[in-house]
């Protein structure tokens, strides 16, 4: 992809990060969501944490809800979050 | 069009249903449902949580909540709807969200109302977060009874629904 990415991160995952957004250029070799989890989570220990159940983490690719299929492009916006409990 | 307000202040509910049947004849029946910070009290101790706290995903969250009120617009024709949806530390007995609907008929209002309260709590990004009589604070997980609620109503007409 060879791309720049913002990556946002909610609730415990931003706890466990660290910090609630931060800019990342992943390989060309990036091309999806679970790929950028995938090189996000071999990055250290915080990004390790905020990725360990990744059962339990959901996303958004430009502000919409996405799967982990969902191809990113440059300047996308990936957002990180557990499953929603508002209301 | 909906009235969606994401805010940290509470909400007048008398004033917003004012405001929703301003200089209208046509509306027939409100249909209302306000989400209340609960303390549910267990055998243990006397509070289960001292506050609730609501985060969420600023540049999303109106968007998001504007695609469940086009749908509940569009399912039941409704004549007018709101969803105030607060954000921030809420206490125990202080209103969390606001959902009215305006139709000609009351079932209409009342399944739209319905509707638009389990989609909120799957569909829209929120998070809360409790803070225990202790100070802990733990995030709330998502309960799979919400997640079947919200199901129910997957179908995209309300008439094709078995």
């Amino acid at each position: 992809m060879a791309a720049t990415i913002s990556v946002l991160y909610f609730a415990w995952l931003r706890e466990r990060m660290g910090c609630s957004e931060e800019t990342v250029a992943p390989p060309s070799s990036v091309t999806t969501v679970a790929e950028l989890i995938a090189w996000l989570a071999e990055r250290d220990a915080a990004h390790a944490a905020a990725f360990k159940n990744r059962k339990s983490v959901r996303c958004a690719v430009n502000q919409e809800f996405a799967d982990l299929a969902t191809v990113l492009r440059d300047g996308d916006e990936v957002a990180f979050f557990p499953p929603v409990t508002g209301g | 069009m909906a009235r969606i307000s994401v805010q940290t202040e509470d909400f007048d509910v008398a004033g917003e249903i004012a405001r929703l049947t301003a200089g209208r004849t046509d509306i027939g029946g409100i249909g209302c449902f306000i989400g209340i910070v609960r303390d549910d009290k267990s055998a243990s101790q006397d509070h289960a949580i001292r506050a609730l706290t609501l985060e969420h995903y600023p540049a999303m969250t109106s968007r998001a909540v504007g695609r469940i009120t086009d749908e509940a617009e569009r399912r039941w024709g409704l004549l007018g709807c709101t969803v105030i949806h607060r954000v921030g530390r809420m206490l125990p007995g202080e209103n969390i969200v606001l959902v009215l609907t305006a139709a000609a008929h009351r079932q209409s209002a009342l399944d739209a109302t319905a509707f638009l309260i389990d989609w909120l709590k799957t569909k829209a990004p929120f998070w809360k977060r409790e803070e225990s009589p202790d100070g802990d604070a733990t995030w709330v997980e998502a309960r799979e009874a919400d997640t079947e609620a919200a199901a129910r109503w997957s179908s995209s007409d309300p008439d094709e629904m078995t």
